[in-house]
């Protein structure tokens, strides 16, 4: 069988998928790739038309194809919008891996999936590396970012926060803490959050202890498997959740665990959605702790109001002093794949010393994407920099956003731009007025 | 084949990274929203600044190439399905400036790509209103609503895109400007070229810019839906609400088959034995439309609804246009493929159009939903099918035929807004007259005497 042929076959049981695009056009209104290049083939309707003349063999350059459908950030823009109800990011998926088992993995992808993000400790071990060092090769950028310019193979000319010294898990160790209000919750803080932003997962533990919920945090839990799905590498994902099943499987005997909670939109989106989708991967037993964790997982901003009403209970105090303009971005898994808009926002609302401002198109992304970023920093750029113009004309000394992969992003954005515009976490902002 | 010099002289005129030459990137400008076989074009090219159309057209007509201009390409009768393999493709999207908005003599001038749904919110914040709204009107660029002479919902009382043209240019195939119109409300500076250039859909030359009107928007506007049950009822009240000089800004009807599938998909608690639903809206002065909310009520407790809501909330509004609004959408999703039509006829041929397109339905056994503009007469019947099944879409076929034999018998027409691009060309004559065909032709051998813009669009030529 010629390697076309092959290729073709595999698309070929998308076909009932792609069938359902009926190439009305009216993704181009929201996709944010589109509306950086004004491409065809970097919309949804053209990537599904290339897919599908692919998959009858109606066109022949496989790396064109594939190239095209890596220039995308799988934000599900266009699925939410989608008239057809199309299942674009299901056939994206799927598309990718065939594409990856067709020709293989980039090895540079197969060391961070099938490596660094599969050993949790080697991959903290290189971050405490990497800490003490900072100060000789990371420059100071903005008042809290800096480049690397000796790292500059990596990540390029972007502008990072300092990295944390020691990981959260190697500050708390392994959490259990009772319950005072009859909720017990495992916290699943994702990649960033244990290892980057910190404070972030630090301030998640705090809002949890103050009102009373029970905490489990395991320390060995890796990556949710997200980058490695969307870079089409399924064995990678396989491994990388396999070790998280056994791990949260262990937590959950005996019941107990009401909730799992995760402050990163794109990790909740990954447990509730994608591991359920891809459960056939799995054994009958891992399959189990998939339903379980589907059932539990939830954004922790929809927790804090949903579940414990917080917006229902007493404000914080205002401090004396001016009150900070806060605007908020929407991130795509959490507005797009979960529904969760109002909850941050009502969470922001809390805090007395800020006052929330809307910005416009707050829902349109903000081009980080994941592994996105690393591989197509110029349009990410371009795409980050109108959710720049957006923050900027509000006047807002605060950007907030639940995912810390958007926090990375615009940080990158301001701090080139000069901005003077913090980023936060609704998290953060409620946290900051309880007591310490 | 298309001469690497030709390709060369385009780079240098529009820099590398706007002409298209890989595979795939012409791949994605072989099809547009029509249900119709795609070609893929040898060239496409992006203009950034309009001149650049003349010498494009100039170089590519010298050369002999097929030409199609593509603004959004979301027409729905192949109007940017290029001609031939050997094609070039003219992308408008980067031509996307508005370029003035006047607010004190009440017209726009603005490049061909920009997208009507962009340019009436920034009319909108300037305090004035662009009323032309086709259903696509975030990815449509005003080009291509000229060029389609698009409708939308508001057809009835504010008119369609061709009333709102006040002047154009165009490059012709020789790539010379061509002006026509202008910036005041009156101008019969010679012919009126921008008549001819409205619905000819890439025929005649290439629109550069457009000079629009705008109007101030209504002080205020006022929603009812009715319940029928029976279509007969339904066409009724659309006539006896014109009869009563009341002209609302949307008049739109549902039938039962819409309804069912759209509860189906949407949970909204629509009245799903009704034979047919309408939503109303008037707008105008405060007072007037409370007047003509109340006398639209009447006439259609007259005319036998079985019930009729006054949504009181923007909330409750919103709820009940859910239902026009997911009308597409949920037809779209029942079936794999769904063939949108757009027969139209006379008002008061509503009923008799609804039960024909009953009749057809059962007759090739076909699942059908018709919505639409009954305001205007511009209904869209839907057809749900799955084009990969050879028999059924024959089917399918065969009942487009007859619908547009019942409209045309009926007094209506072909195509109300979506054009006649490549899918409808063949039932031209029947509409009109051999005549009427070869006058078109004679024009345009006129105006592209070597057969090359959109030749195989609406007459041939
Ligand atoms: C979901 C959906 C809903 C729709 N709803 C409506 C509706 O309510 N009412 C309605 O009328 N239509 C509707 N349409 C049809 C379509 O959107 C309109 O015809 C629209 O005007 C097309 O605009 P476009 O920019 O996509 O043009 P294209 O599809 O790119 O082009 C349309 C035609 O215009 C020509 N053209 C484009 N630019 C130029 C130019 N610069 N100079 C000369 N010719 C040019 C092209 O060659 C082609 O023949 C709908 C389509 C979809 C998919
Ligand atoms: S919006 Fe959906 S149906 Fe329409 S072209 Fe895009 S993917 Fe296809
Ligand atoms: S997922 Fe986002 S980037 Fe990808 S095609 Fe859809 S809208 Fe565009």
């Amino acid at each position: 069988m010629s390697d076309i042929t092959r290729i073709a076959n595999t698309l070929m049981k998308l076909d009932d998928m792609l069938c359902d695009c009926m190439r009305c056009g009216l993704c181009q209104a929201v996709c944010p790739v589109f509306g950086a290049t004004m491409k065809e083939a970097d919309v949804s309707r053209g990537k599904l038309a290339l897919l599908d003349n692919l998959a009858h063999k109606m066109i022949e350059d496989v790396d064109a194809v594939e190239e095209k459908l890596n220039r995308c950030l799988l934000c599900g823009s266009c699925q939410a919008n989608c008239p057809s109800g199309v299942k674009i990011l299901d056939i994206f998926m799927a598309a990718r891996q065939a594409l990856v088992e067709y020709r293989g993995l980039n090895p540079i992808k197969k060391l961070v999936f099938r490596q660094l993000l599969t050993h949790p400790t080697l991959f903290s071990t290189m971050m405490r590396a990497a800490a003490p060092f900072q100060g000789t090769v990371m420059r100071k950028q903005g008042s809290t970012t800096y480049d690397m310019p000796l790292m500059s193979k990596l990540i390029g000319s972007r502008h990072i926060a300092k990295l944390p010294a020691k990981s959260l898990h190697a500050t708390y160790g392994a959490l259990n803490t009772p319950s005072k209000c009859g909720i017990k919750v495992l916290f699943f803080a994702g990649c960033m959050a244990d290892k980057y932003y910190t404070q972030l997962g630090e301030a998640c533990l705090k809002v949890l202890k103050h009102h009373g919920v029970g905490v489990v945090m395991p320390t060995d839990l890796t990556c949710c498997g997200i980058p490695a799905l969307a870079s089409g590498d399924r064995i990678g994902f396989v491994k990388e959740t396999e070790k998280n099943l056994a791990i949260i499987a262990k937590e959950l005997i005996g019941g107990g665990i009401d909730y799992i909670l995760t402050p990163c939109g794109s990790c909740t989106a990954t447990l509730k959605e994608w591991w359920p989708h891809f459960a056939s991967e799995f054994s009958p037993e891992q399959r189990k702790t998939i339903e379980a964790v589907a059932a539990r997982v939830m954004d922790i901003n929809q927790f804090l109001i949903d579940v414990l009403h917080v917006d229902e209970k007493a404000t914080g105090f205002r401090n004396a002093g001016s009150v900070t303009k806060v605007t908020f971005h929407d991130s795509c898994h959490l507005k797009k794949s979960l529904g969760v808009a109002s909850q941050p926002r009502k969470l922001i609302a809390q805090n007395p010393n800020y006052e929330l401002v809307e910005m416009k198109e707050a829902d349109r992304c903000c081009g980080c994407g994941g592994s996105f970023t690393l591989f197509h920093y110029d349009l990410s750029k371009q795409i980050g920099q109108r959710k720049r113009e957006n923050i900027v004309k509000t006047g807002a000394g605060a950007v907030a956003t639940g995912c810390p992969a958007c926090m990375l992003q615009l940080s990158d954005m301001l701090s080139q731009n000069q901005d003077e515009v913090q980023v936060k976490h609704p998290v953060e902002i409620y946290a900051e007025m309880l007591p310490e | 084949m298309i001469s690497p010099n030709l390709i060369k002289d385009l780079e240098a005129l529009l820099g590398a990274e706007n002409v298209f030459t890989s595979e795939a990137d012409r791949t994605s400008y072989s099809y547009d929203s029509a249900v119709l076989p795609s070609t893929t074009p040898a060239l496409v090219v992006r203009p950034t600044q309009t001149e650049q159309l003349g010498d494009i057209i100039r170089m590519c007509y010298e050369a002999g190439l097929a030409i199609t201009v593509r603004g959004a390409g979301s027409n729905l009768s192949g109007g940017t399905v290029p001609d031939t393999k050997d094609s070039v493709v003219i992308l408008t999207n980067s031509l996307n400036r508005i370029l003035e908005i006047n607010t004190e003599d009440l017209y726009a001038v603005v490049e061909p790509g920009v997208v009507t749904a962009q340019f009436a919110a920034a009319v909108e914040a300037k305090g004035l209103f662009y009323p032309p709204d086709p259903g696509s009107m975030s990815v449509s660029t005003i080009a291509g609503n000229i060029a389609e002479n698009a409708g939308g919902l508001r057809g009835l009382k504010y008119g369609v895109t061709k009333d709102y043209v006040m002047g154009l240019e165009f490059y012709d195939y020789k790539g010379n400007l061509v002006k026509t119109g202008s910036r005041t409300v009156k101008c019969v500076t010679g012919f009126n070229l921008a008549g001819l250039m409205v619905a000819s859909e890439g025929c005649m030359g290439v629109i550069s810019k457009a000079i629009l009107k705008l109007v101030p928007p209504p002080k205020a506007s006022k929603a009812l839906t009715a319940e029928f049950a029976t279509v007969q009822d339904a066409g009724n009240a659309v006539a006896g609400i014109i009869a009563a000089h009341i002209l609302p800004c949307t008049l739109e009807l549902l039938d039962q088959n819409t309804l069912k599938v759209v509860e189906a998909d949407q949970k909204a608690g629509l009245p799903t034995d009704a034979a047919a639903m309408l939503l109303i809206e008037v707008d105008g002065h405060p007072a007037q439309v409370a007047d003509d909310a109340a006398r639209v009520e009447e006439v259609l407790k007259k005319c036998n609804a079985t019930a009729v809501h006054l949504p009181g909330s923007a909330e409750e509004k919103n709820k009940l246009w859910t239902a026009r609004r997911m009308a597409l959408p949920a037809l779209a999703r029942a079936r794999p493929t769904c063939v949108l039509e757009d027969a139209t006829v006379p008002r008061s041929q509503i009923p008799a159009m609804l039960a024909k397109l009953d009749e057809i339905a059962k007759k090739y056994d076909l699942q059908m939903g018709t919505f639409g503009h009954a305001g205007d007469g511009n209904l869209h019947p839907t057809i749900l099918c799955d084009k990969r099944d050879k028999e059924e879409f024959a089917r399918v076929e065969a009942a487009v035929d007859e619908i547009f034999d019942v409209a045309l018998k009926l007094g209506g027409t072909l195509s109300g807004e979506h054009g006649i691009g490549t899918a409808k060309a063949k039932w031209m004559e029947k509409e009109t007259s051999k005549g009427t065909i070869e006058f078109c032709q004679r024009m345009r051998r006129a105006c592209d005497p070597n057969g090359l813009l959109n030749a195989n669009k609406i007459t041939g030529i």
